[in-house]
C-alpha cells in the first residue's frame, strides 16, 4: 500500500492553537510525523531585554495562561539569586502554595481535555467544575484567575489571612474527595481504561534519550522531579512522593497526574500547618548585579528552565526560556508512530501541550532552505512583507495617533 | 471491580442538581474581594514622582503636572493589563486597586480615563469623567 501524507494545521478546527503536523499514513496507521512550530512566536525574550526587571516579570507571566506562576517563579528565582536576596520564609510558603494550587487546576484542566479528546465529555464537565474552586482561590489570593501576579522581587505581593487559610483547607478536602472518585473512575471504568491503554507508548529508554520531562517522563518510569531533586521555594520543608508509573502510555499519564493531584493536596495541608509568621517580602533593588543564572522549576507540564543574564543595569541583557512542552515534542514524534490516525489527538494532548509557550525562535523557510535571521533583518523582513500585502505600519500609526489626538 | 458505566450513579445524581453556572449578564457575577480591576487615583496624595509611570509594564499611565502640587493622571485602559504594579510602586499610596471589571467599550476613546487634578488643595479627588476630551 502506498503511503499518504495528511497535513493537519496550522489552521485546523480541532487545534486550539496553530501548529502544523504532517502525518504520513500507511493505511490507517501512522508511519511518521513531522511538525513545524513557530506560528505563535511573540518575541518575548527580545521584549524582556527592552523592559526593566520588574516590567519583564509581568511579560514573563503571560508566556502561558495556565502555568503563569511557573514561569514567573522561575524568572524571579533567577533574579533573586543574582541580587542575593533572602526571601522570607512566609513568602516562600505562599509562593509554594500558589504553585501547588496551580498544579491542581492545571491537572484538572488536563484531565478534562484528555477526557474530551476521547469523547468522554461528562468527565470534562465534572473536572472543570471542580477546577473552579481552585480558580476562585487563586483570584482571591492573587487578584486574577489566570495571571495571579503573586511574585515580586524578594517575595510575594499579597499575604494570606487566617480566614483564607481555613477556606482553602475546606476546599482542598472537597477536591480530595472528588479526585479520589476520579482515580476510581480512571482505574475501574473499563471503557476509559481500554481507550487509553497501549496508546502512545514510550519506553523508559526512549523517554530518557529524547529528553521527555514532567508527567510524560514519569509515566514512562523516569523518576525525575525538580521539586525533590533540586528543592526550591519551600519544597525542602514538605514531604511528598514523586508519582512514577510504568505503563508508558496515555493511561499511565492519567495515573501520574491523578497521583500528583493527591500529593498536591497533602503538600498544601503541610504548608498551611507549618506556615510561619513574619514578613512576606524584602525590599529589592532596581539594578541587579551583573552575572548569569540558570533557574529550574517543576511546572505542571515538566521542568521549566529560565536563563537570565544581567549586566548590572535595571534591564536584563539576555533572557532565555525553555518551556516544558518544547522538551516533550521529540517524544511525541516517537510515541505517535504505529498508532492509528484517530489516536493522534489524544497522544498529542497527553503531553498537555502549550504551543505558544514553546515558540522561542523562528527559522525562515525559503525555497533555497532554512535561514536564521538576525533581529534587524527579521524586523526589516516583517516590514517589507507587510508592505507587500498593502499594510504600512508607519502610515497606520500616523493615522491612529491623529485619531487619538496624540500628534505633537 | 472493572465494569463499564462506573459514572452512571454520579450522572443520575446530577439530574436534579442545580446548575453550577450562573446566567452572568442577567445575574450579578461573583467577584472576589481581592480582584485586581480598575485602578483609582487620588490626586491629592500624588507627589509627581512618576515611579508608577516608570514601572508600568504597558505604558498605560501618564502623570501630568498642572501646577504646584497639582497632578492629573491619565489611564489608557486599553493598554492596562491590571497587574497593579503601580499600586505597589507608589510611595504615597495615591493609587489603589478596585474590583471593578466591567470595562469593555465599543469606542476606544472611552477607554482613556482621566483623573483630574483638584482645583484647590483641600478639595477631594474629582470624579472620573468617562469621555476623553483633551490630549495628554
Amino acid at each position: 500500500m502506498s503511503k499518504i501524507t495528511i497535513p493537519i494545521g496550522p489552521q485546523h478546527p480541532a487545534l486550539k492553537e496553530p501548529a502544523s503536523f504532517k502525518i504520513t499514513l500507511n493505511g490507517e496507521e501512522i508511519y511518521s510525523m513531522d511538525m513545524r512550530l513557530g506560528y505563535n512566536h511573540r518575541g518575548i525574550e527580545k521584549a524582556c531585554e527592552e523592559r526593566s526587571f520588574i516590567q519583564g516579570l509581568y511579560l514573563i507571566e503571560r508566556i502561558c495562561g495556565i502555568c503563569s506562576h511557573s514561569h514567573s517563579t522561575a524568572y524571579i528565582q533567577a533574579l533573586e539569586e543574582l541580587a542575593g536576596l533572602q526571601v522570607p520564609k512566609r513568602g516562600l510558603y505562599i509562593r509554594t502554595l500558589i504553585a501547588e494550587l496551580e498544579r491542581i487546576h492545571s491537572h484538572l484542566l488536563w484531565l478534562g481535555v484528555a477526557a474530551h479528546e476521547v469523547g468522554f465529555d461528562t468527565l470534562l464537565m465534572y473536572t472543570w467544575r471542580d477546577r473552579e474552586l481552585v480558580m476562585d482561590h487563586l483570584a482571591e489570593i492573587g487578584g486574577n484567575r489566570v495571571n495571579y501576579a503573586v511574585n515580586t522581587m524578594g517575595g510575594v505581593r499579597r499575604d494570606l489571612t487566617p480566614d483564607e487559610i481555613a477556606h482553602i483547607l475546606k476546599d482542598v478536602d472537597t477536591l480530595e474527595e472528588r479526585t479520589k472518585y476520579y482515580a476510581q473512575v480512571a482505574t475501574e471504568e473499563t471503557t476509559l481504561v481500554a481507550r487509553l491503554s497501549k496508546i502512545g507508548y514510550l519506553s523508559q529508554t526512549d523517554a530518557e534519550f529524547l529528553g521527555a520531562v514532567g508527567p510524560t517522563a514519569r509515566a514512562c518510569g523516569v523518576d525525575r522531579d525538580v521539586r525533590r531533586d533540586d528543592p526550591y521555594a519551600a519544597y525542602g520543608d514538605v514531604q511528598f512522593k514523586v508519582c512514577v508509573d510504568h505503563h508508558g502510555d496515555v493511561y499511565g499519564r492519567v495515573l501520574v497526574r491523578v497521583g500528583e493531584l493527591m500529593e498536591s493536596y497533602s503538600i498544601i495541608r503541610q504548608l498551611m500547618k507549618n506556615m510561619p509568621d513574619g514578613p512576606i517580602a524584602v525590599k529589592s533593588p532596581r539594578r541587579i548585579a551583573a552575572g548569569e543564572v540558570y533557574s529550574r522549576y517543576e511546572a505542571p507540564r515538566g521542568e521549566d528552565c529560565h536563563y537570565v543574564k544581567s549586566n548590572g543595569t535595571d534591564k536584563p541583557e539576555r533572557v532565555k526560556i525553555r518551556a516544558p512542552t518544547l522538551a516533550n515534542w521529540r517524544a511525541v514524534r516517537k510515541m505517535i508512530e504505529g498508532n492509528y490516525l484517530a489516536d493522534a489527538p489524544i497522544i498529542i494532548a497527553a503531553i498537555d501541550p502549550c504551543f505558544s509557550c514553546t515558540d522561542r525562535a523562528i527559522e525562515l523557510v525559503r525555497p533555497a532552505g532554512a535561514e536564521t535571521l538576525t533581529w534587524g533583518a527579521l524586523r526589516q523582513h516583517g516590514i517589507d512583507w507587510h508592505r507587500k500585502q498593502g499594510l504600512d505600519f508607519a502610515e497606520l500609526n500616523k493615522k491612529l495617533n491623529t485619531q487619538l489626538g496624540r500628534v505633537k | 471491580m472493572k465494569y463499564p458505566g462506573r459514572m452512571l450513579g454520579e450522572v443520575l445524581a446530577h439530574l436534579g442538581a442545580k446548575p453550577n453556572t450562573i446566567k452572568y449578564p442577567y445575574e450579578p457575577a461573583v467577584v472576589q474581594a481581592g480582584l485586581r480591576g480598575k485602578i483609582k487615583f487620588f490626586a491629592e496624595k500624588c507627589i509627581g514622582c512618576k515611579i508608577c509611570e516608570k514601572d508600568c509594564p504597558s505604558d498605560a499611565i501618564t502623570v501630568n503636572k498642572l501646577g504646584d502640587k497639582r497632578f492629573e493622571c491619565i489611564f489608557d485602559l486599553d493598554k492596562c493589563i491590571y497587574c497593579a504594579q503601580c499600586v505597589d510602586s507608589c510611595p504615597k499610596k495615591a493609587l489603589t486597586v478596585t474590583n471593578e471589571f466591567e470595562l469593555a467599550q465599543l469606542d476606544r476613546h472611552k477607554l482613556r480615563f482621566i483623573f483630574h487634578a483638584p482645583d484647590a488643595p483641600p478639595a477631594p479627588a474629582a470624579q472620573p469623567e468617562p469621555p476623553a476630551a483633551k490630549t495628554a
